[in-house]
């Protein structure tokens, strides 16, 4: 059970390490698009590494109610596809609307 | 779509959504059941042409090479965000934006999409429009060498490719 702990410990803590990150790139990053970069990617894996996580801990503490686990692996699997198309629809409705990508030596935005 | 094809869709729509039922209420009495297939129907009625257009040809070869593609995807997703991790924590900030537009010979509805959603998951890229007609992508760079990797290399493009048979 030790090892066990250690494993999803571990998963966690990478997990949130990413989520730390994109938090940090939007306040760093100059503009929108930049932004988007960090949030969008580091919040599919950083959400992904957590919730393999939650699945390793209920399957070996919670053996008996293993559906859950397979109701958490389609989370993974839901976000996994919605966030790229989420971001996608939002990158592309600011560059219909016009709005400049940022260029090196440009100003904060 | 012809009647034959057209029962297909309807009856894979239903079938996954009742085992999605099943898995998501992990009830197995009569009543929700029922309940459960009730629900199914109604969904299957409004939505079958969403999730099935048509029997596509090859179906099963194709997502025999879906699933191989990825575990690819996969650790391409780790690398973009280890790529993102070090220009975010990195003092200078080493990023030089650029949007890049390149043609792919896909034409699918699901090739494109699925090229689209790998490129925005993959190291300092996001797809901002997809012209079907031409398969023509708009992507936005972090930097120089992460466009080259479309631009260039072109090792998704082709593997997408592959998957689809396009």
């Amino acid at each position: 059970m030790l090892l066990v702990n250690v494993i999803v410990t571990i998963f966690l803590a990478i997990g949130m390490f990413f989520m730390f990150i994109g938090a940090i790139g939007l306040l760093r990053f100059p503009d929108f698009y930049t932004r988007l970069h960090a949030t969008g990617k580091c919040d599919t894996l950083g959400e992904g590494l957590i919730i393999v996580g939650l699945i390793i801990y209920h399957l070996f503490h919670y053996p008996g109610t293993s559906l859950a686990t397979v109701k958490l692996l389609f989370l993974i699997i839901f976000i996994f596809i919605a966030n790229p198309t989420a971001i996608h629809a939002i990158v592309k409705a600011a560059y219909r609307r016009g709005l400049k990508p940022w260029r090196w030596g440009e100003g904060r935005r | 779509m012809s009647r034959g094809e057209k029962g297909f869709g309807i009856i894979v729509t239903f079938c996954v959504m009742f085992l999605f039922w099943l898995i998501l209420s992990e009830l197995f009495d009569a009543f929700h059941l029922i309940l459960g297939g009730i629900c199914s129907a109604i969904v299957t009625l409004i939505s079958h042409g969403l999730m099935v257009k048509g029997k596509s040809q090859k179906m099963l070869p194709k997502s025999l090479r879906l699933l191989f593609y990825i575990p690819w995807q996969l650790w391409q997703i780790v690398l973009a965000n280890v790529d993102v991790a070090y220009r975010v924590l990195h003092p200078k900030m080493p990023i030089n934006p650029l949007v890049i537009e390149f043609e792919t010979s896909l034409r699918g509805d699901f090739a494109l999409a699925t090229l689209a959603n790998s490129i925005t998951l993959t190291p300092g890229t996001i797809t901002i429009f997809v012209e079907p007609g031409k398969g023509k992508f708009w992507v936005h760079a972090l930097a120089r060498e992460p466009a080259d990797a479309h631009l260039v290399d072109k090792t998704m493009q082709r593997k997408v490719a592959h998957v689809f048979m396009e």
